[in-house]
């Protein structure tokens, strides 16, 4: 079973974090033979162990290590050291995410080309197309057993997918569904289907929904070639004279400082932490942090144009029950200026419970506007806006030099202003959903302000010229050869889909060309 | 500490002498007790509900305190249909945190000392219409005290179990078998 590697063992492909780029990773090269060793802050906690409540589980699960934020975004006002909700356990945030599982568009690949340049945004083409990585979206989406693909049903829509189904049909939109979910509708690889439980954030308690902690992590280790060692935070990645890494150092599960050597590390501790561990790894040869000659690292920070819209309504609904993301539409999501912006954006549903509505509502928010909104809950319905938010290079990951963490380095400070094209897009979203759900006669709607981001992207984003990004097309440092990067943070830019489908199929191919580099010993 | 005890609704005939919190009417018509509404009443250190059966006792924070800020919880978060006894739940821990850290026992009792002082003679739990109540938090809600209380509020109130269903909210499913037989799909009015 899971295989103990020595922490002298220079052979082994050491990856820093378990969640949906990491653990697909992991799993991708030890399939192939490779030796890996997981090395991931969070403590593993089994399916068994997730809990259908909303607080508990986010103690259980998220990341709450103290992070800063500055910028004009609000969250930076409501949720000063929490810009992030992403997970710290194995499986990361895989284990709280929604489950949709949606391709790029073509034309998103080719940013800078479709959307000509936007006045204060960093818009690059990335150095792969569609065609690059169709092949391996196909592999994605069987290995994850994404909905409306391979043959695998839709899932039956809930109350909350059909009040956006009803308003979609009033609005004329055409391209609406129970989306293309990461969700079992049906037994599949061993995990059952779906319960509608409605606790897709909380962690799915019946494995119906995939997440790299009951899939490809257990499936790693079983080949005898995988090590994922938990409640060891890398701190430090170590490089010799040659400039080639050449392990991590991190605090393992007992606080003690330990050096794990390896011959190829992938960095995968999603887009805040993984340009922090960068920049905290400088040292003379690399003054401005590993793979940075470029200035890019933590740049381009990405989150999408997000925003919420709840409606109320005369008769229940109960949005709750049953999957989060419910459902789709699709229309918006393509690229037309004439709607004064340039990218487009997605609609789905979205519902939370009592408790994180009246924490995600209108953070801060009091009196009887708030109270008689929660006073209607089992009315409400409600929809998430995800749309393509442009790059900006001041919209970045850098140290605090003023706060460090308990074992003494600095901290991340996520700074972020939203750009007009991110305001005008928001704005026409929050108009489609209120729309929307008026023509259902909703007798009060309410804009919701974006909540902590659950999309980080960006920081260390692929480019075809080192001075333009950080890694190349495979993810690899254009600096460091055996270095690679192998979570969101590669994205050069957002598009309007939720991203793991893309991050796992990046994985998948990353897998490909380390396997090939390391036979053809080039790392 | 605080606790907070549910307790049989005191009879006039039939006192207990044993329980030492338990008020007789005649307690309870005596001078030296505050009303909140004519609805919650101090008695030494302790806050009864004596209509609805339940009371809280105070060890750091004056009774007097507490009454006026479970009314400044209900203010900041009005559900009509919610009870008292939530709001005093979402409060309470005011009083051991008054007990273990000066700071927040000064913020708390400076905080309604302020709501009273504004509020005039009687004070703030003596203005009888919301709107009164209001135009003082109002001016105040951007300090420390009123962010300190609302914020707990947030968690203190909204995530006590027992009023999810006040809000037609099911919380845990999992261990009813999820909602897949119970109605996830049952909307009929579309
Ligand atoms: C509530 C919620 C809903 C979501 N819904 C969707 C959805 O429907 N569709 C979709 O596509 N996406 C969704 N997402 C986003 C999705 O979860 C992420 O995009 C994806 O998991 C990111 O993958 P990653 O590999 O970059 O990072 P993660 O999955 O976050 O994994 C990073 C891991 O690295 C670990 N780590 C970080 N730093 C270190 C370190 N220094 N040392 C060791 N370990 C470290 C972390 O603890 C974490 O476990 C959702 C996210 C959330 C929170
Ligand atoms: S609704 Fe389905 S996918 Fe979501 S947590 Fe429940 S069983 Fe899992």
């Amino acid at each position: 079973m899971a295989a103990p590697y020595d922490l002298k063992d220079d052979s082994v492909v050491v990856i820093i974090g378990s969640g949906a780029g990491g653990g697909t990773l992991g799993n991708e090269l030890a399939q192939k033979g490779i030796d890996v060793v997981i090395l991931e802050a969070g403590a593993r906690h089994e399916y068994e162990e997730f809990t259908n409540n909303e607080w508990d589980s986010f103690g259980q699960l998220a990341w709450v290590d103290k992070r800063t934020t500055s910028g004009d975004w609000r969250v930076a006002r409501d949720f000063p050291n929490l810009p992030a909700w992403i997970v710290k356990s194995v499986g990361g945030s895989t284990t709280h995410w929604a489950g949709a599982s949606l391709r790029f568009q073509d034309h998103e690949f080719q940013a800078l080309t479709h959307y000509g340049k936007v006045k204060g945004a960093s818009l690059l083409d990335w150095p792969i197309t569609l065609a690059d990585l169709e092949p391996y979206y196909a592999k994605a989406e069987d290995k994850m057993g994404v909905t409306r693909t391979n043959g695998i049903a839709g899932l039956p829509g809930n109350n909350n997918f059909k009040v956006l189904k009803a308003g979609a049909d009033k609005l004329g939109y055409k391209d609406c569904h129970t989306g293309n979910m990461a969700i079992n509708t049906a037994e599949r690889d061993g995990r059952m289907s779906c319960q509608q439980t409605g606790f897709c954030f909380q962690g799915c308690k019946w494995g119906a929904k995939w997440s790299t902690l009951y899939t490809e992590i257990p499936k790693g280790e079983q080949t005898g070639k995988l090590e994922v060692r938990p409640n060891s935070m890398a701190q430090k990645i170590e490089h010799d004279k040659s400039g080639k890494v050449t392990g991590v150092v991190y605090v393992d599960k007992d606080g003690k400082q330990q050096l794990q050597k390896a011959r190829v590390v992938a960095v995968a501790g999603n887009s805040i932490e993984s340009p922090r561990l960068l920049l905290n790894s400088a040292t003379s040869m690399f003054p401005d942090g590993l793979a940075n000659s470029s200035g890019q690292v933590g740049r381009n920070y990405m989150r999408h144009t997000t925003g919420s819209v709840y409606g109320i309504f005369e008769k229940p609904v109960h949005m709750y029950r049953g999957t989060t993301m419910a459902g789709i539409i699709r229309d918006e999501a393509r690229h037309d200026p004439s709607r004064g912006f340039v990218g487009g954006y997605e609609m789905e549903t979205l519902s939370l419970g009592l408790p994180f509505m009246a924490a995600f509502l209108d953070p801060g928010g009091w009196g009887r506007s708030f109270t008689s909104a929660l006073d209607q809950y089992v009315n409400m319905a409600g929809l998430w806006i995800v749309g393509e938010d442009m790059p900006q290079e001041d919209n970045r990951i850098t140290l605090n030099k003023n706060e460090k963490d308990k074992y003494g380095l600095p901290i991340a400070n996520v700074n972020f202003n939203d750009h007009p094209n991110d305001i005008a897009m928001r704005d026409h979203a929050y108009e489609q959903g209120k729309a929307l759900y008026e023509a259902v006669g909703a007798t009060r709607v309410f804009p919701t302000p974006p909540y902590p981001s659950t999309h980080n992207l960006g920081t260390n984003r692929m480019s075809e010229k080192a001075k333009d990004g950080v890694v190349n097309k495979f993810g690899q440092s254009h600096d460091v050869a055996n270095l690679f990067v192998s979570d969101g943070s590669q994205f050069t830019t957002g598009g309007a889909e939720n991203p793991t489908l893309t991050i796992v199929s990046l994985a998948i191919r990353q897998a490909d060309y380390i396997a090939k580099e390391m036979s053809a010993k080039t790392i | 500490m605080v606790t907070i005890f549910n307790r049989k609704a005191a009879t006039r005939d039939a006192p207990q002498p044993n329980d030492k919190h338990r008020l007789s009417r005649r307690d309870l018509l005596k001078g030296g007790t505050v009303g909140l509404g004519a609805i919650l009443v101090i008695s030494g250190s302790s806050i009864i509900h004596p209509e609805f059966a339940w009371g809280l006792d105070t060890s750091n924070l004056k009774p007097e305190t507490m009454v006026t800020l479970i009314q400044l919880a209900r203010d900041i978060y009005p559900h009509d249909h919610i009870p008292d006894r939530f709001y005093a739940i979402a409060v309470k821990p005011y009083d051991a945190k008054a007990g273990e850290d000066a700071e927040t026992k000064k913020l708390i009792e400076d905080g309604i000392a302020d709501l009273d002082k504004r509020a005039g003679k009687g004070g703030y739990i003596g203005l009888g219409w919301e709107d009164d109540r209001l135009a003082i938090l109002r001016k105040v809600e951007d300090t420390p005290f009123f962010q300190t209380v609302r914020g707990g509020l947030v968690t203190g109130l909204y995530n006590q179990e027992e009023i999810w269903p006040l809000f037609g909210y099911e919380g845990e499913s999992y261990s009813k078998g999820g909602y897949i037989a119970r109605g996830f799909s049952d909307i009929e009015w579309l």
